[in-house]
């Protein structure tokens, strides 16, 4: 069994990665968290609560999309991606979010806290405190808050608050600092709900156990769609939750490559990106062992990427372990390749593409060209592009976007006048 | 593990009802700064002093902490500086030195090379809040050979067992964590730290520091009696800060008179 992944010989181990390098104040809630994590998953009313609520609240099963225009465009291998831009709120971290939430009912918390980067774990977070009745809070890296305005207003109407975290370099890696030293204060009634494969056991498992849903759809409908399984599966990687998610059901399965795409920035050399796998090493901070970017006295490095979600110096350490055994490869899309897959897949096949997620796509289309006709990839769509309205405008770089936007300005200026 | 510092820190108890351990931040505000702190800690007859190596992630320390971190970082702090100031330290002072600091620096220099570098430039020990026992590996083995100390920290949220093992593994003396959150917030003392104390003094007989939020003369008048040793940090940072050298040195005295 694929599953059989979590079933570590050291607990929270994945090889020589992950651990829980966490302060002692903090170990008595990480035991209690293992324990109600552990106690679900071996509750099969606890998985099914899980799915119905995903499905009534979420649109799952999200369908896989044939995508015949783009295969025929690029050329080579047929294309296939997985419909995680149709989760509510537009993306795969509702999956995430919403099984933690039901954990958080179960161990009977009244509030949530969780960092975030672009402000799509945010969104979704304070939309599953919204549903499940929960206290917010949410932490932000200030420079992110000033980026994101739209998702902060969102979170903000859903009813959370929204903290701007002006430390470090006052990105995600500083959002996720805050909400430990919040988490360490507040256990004994919060849940901190960490958005991403990361961090200290279990939050790697947890999160990987929740994000499979997608793999294991994904298996099923493609196999259904096309009577195969697929030549190779694409997924962004930035923290890992949505590639972990759609690549460990694939793990068992020998003929199937996976390849994990990381945030090239403006390219290797430049020295501005998030690829960790080829320019980071092992280290432990943020309270586990992995790849981090960082220099060779430990210190965590500054991260470039034109999709925030990937802006990050870590990566989950059941991933680093994969691409240690060889059973995951990485290869990593620049800015510019990825506005241009934005482009083509909008023109192509009527689907706006989160630009992280589009990552994945523009690593694919660079191979998927040299392949046979009869071959199929697949990637993961594992977020919607339309609600990042703001983001994609400045990427494409539209003029008459510009213009509406001095306008509206020109329009608020007056009137507050 | 070294008794040294165990027994130093006896003889101090016999002189003093309770000894007081100091915090600086390397590089912060400067080096020139934390070298005049010293001397100030050294005429306050500080009875230990923990020298904070700076890391980009400190995920246990509260605000100010977080800033003088960065900003020691960005005044150019590396190993061979912070170790450099160490040293220099040793020779000079007479209380003695542990790094305080986070376990990713450790581990970029190997276990081997921290345990020796900190032997050579005269620290007693070292406190990583985010390496928890059972990943220390031959970290035990190798303070062993160095003789410095490892210095366990207990927390007022530990189950019986789990304090028990972290104060059997202790070494030097145990660091007791007042209370929940990071460090800097305003502690109060009241009986629940000391029946914290309490349960930590069942499981060993080492010396015993309170620390996380303890600022004035009072607190430490309080807490004699109850504790071995009373860690300042934040408050003194916070006062050179905000009110500059004299009162840091004045706050330093208030402390020292304190602890007679």
């Amino acid at each position: 069994m694929w599953s059989d992944i979590f079933q570590t010989e050291k607990p929270g181990y994945y090889g020589q990665f992950g651990g829980m390098f966490i302060p002692e104040i903090l170990r008595a809630t990480f035991e209690e968290l293992i324990a109600a994590f552990e106690s679900a998953k071996t509750d099969p009313s606890f998985w099914m609560e899980y799915v119905q609520t995903m499905q009534s609240y979420s649109c799952r099963p999200t369908p896989i999309t044939y995508l015949p225009n783009l295969s025929k465009k690029n050329g080579g291998a047929q294309i296939y991606c997985k419909r995680e831009d149709l989760n509510q709120t537009g993306a795969h971290k509702a999956n995430n979010v919403m099984g933690q939430g039901l954990l958080v009912k179960r161990m009977g918390k009244s509030r949530v806290i969780a960092e975030t980067g672009a402000g799509q774990h945010g969104v979704a977070t304070a939309t599953m405190a919204a549903r499940f009745g929960l206290e917010c809070k949410i932490y932000m890296g200030a420079l992110d808050v000033e980026r994101q305005r739209p998702n902060v207003f969102w979170m903000e109407q859903l009813g959370a608050e929204v903290v701007a975290v002006t430390e470090g370099s006052s990105t995600l890696k500083d959002a996720i600092n805050a909400a430990m030293r919040d988490w360490s204060a507040s256990m004994d009634d919060t849940h901190y709900a960490l958005g991403t494969v990361c961090g200290p056991h279990p939050f790697p498992t947890m999160v990987s156990y929740f994000q499979s849903l997608i793999g294991q759809e994904s298996r099923e409908q493609i196999l259904e769609l096309t009577g195969k399984l697929p030549d190779r599966i694409y997924a962004c990687v930035g923290g890992g939750s949505n590639a972990s998610g759609l690549f460990l059901p694939f793990l068992e399965d020998k003929g199937v490559e996976l390849v994990g795409v990381e945030a090239g920035g403006h390219g290797i050399e430049s020295g501005a990106h998030a690829v960790r796998f080829s320019s980071g090493h092992i280290g432990v901070a943020q309270g586990y062992k992995t790849y981090f970017l960082q220099n060779p006295e430990g210190q965590m490095m500054h991260t470039h990427s034109i999709a925030a979600g990937l802006d990050y110096v870590g990566v989950g350490p059941i991933l680093s372990h994969l691409h240690d055994e060889g059973k995951v490869r990485f290869s990593s899309a620049t800015d510019q390749e990825v506005i241009d897959a934005v482009r083509l897949l909008i023109r192509t096949e009527g689907l706006i593409p989160a630009l992280e997620s589009t990552h994945g796509l523009a690593g694919l289309l660079r191979e998927s060209r040299e392949m046979d006709e009869e071959d199929i990839v697949l990637f993961n769509l594992s977020g919607r592009g339309d609600k990042d309205i703001f983001n994609i405008a400045e990427a494409l770089d539209d003029p008459k976007w510009r213009e509406f936007i001095h306008q509206k300005s020109n329009e608020y200026r007056r009137s507050s006048n | 593990m070294s008794g040294k510092l165990t027994e130093y820190l006896r003889n101090r108890l016999k002189e003093k009802k309770i000894l007081l351990m100091t915090h600086t931040v390397v590089g912060y505000p400067s080096l020139e700064d934390n070298w005049r702190m010293l001397q100030e800690m050294q005429l306050a007859n500080v009875d230990m002093v923990e020298l904070q190596m700076p890391f980009s992630e400190p995920i246990a320390d509260g605000p100010l902490f977080v800033k003088a971190n960065q900003e020691a970082l960005k005044n150019g702090i590396d190993w061979n500086a912070y170790f450099e100031f160490m040293g220099r330290a040793h020779e000079k002072f007479d209380f003695p030195l542990l790094l305080i600091g986070y376990y990713n620096s450790a581990f970029a220099m190997g276990h081997h090379s921290f345990c020796s570098r900190l032997a050579e430039h005269g620290a007693s020990g070292y406190l990583l809040p985010d390496l928890p026992l059972e990943e220390m590996g031959d970290l035990q083995d190798l303070s062993r050979e160095h003789q410095l100390n490892p210095i366990m920290l207990c927390t007022p949220t530990h189950k019986d067992t789990r304090l028990e093992s972290i104060c059997t593994n202790g070494s030097g003396f145990l660091y007791c964590v007042a209370r929940k959150g990071v460090t800097g917030a305003v502690t109060k003392i009241d009986p629940i730290i000391f029946e914290f104390l309490k349960r930590c003094r069942k499981y060993s007989d080492l010396p015993l520091a309170l620390g996380f939020g303890l600022s004035t003369g009072e607190d430490l008048k309080q807490l004699q009696g109850h504790a071995d040793i009373a860690v300042i940090g934040t408050a003194l940072l916070k006062i050179w800060e905000e009110k500059g050298y004299e009162a840091y040195r004045s706050l330093l005295q208030e402390l020292a008179v304190a602890t007679a």
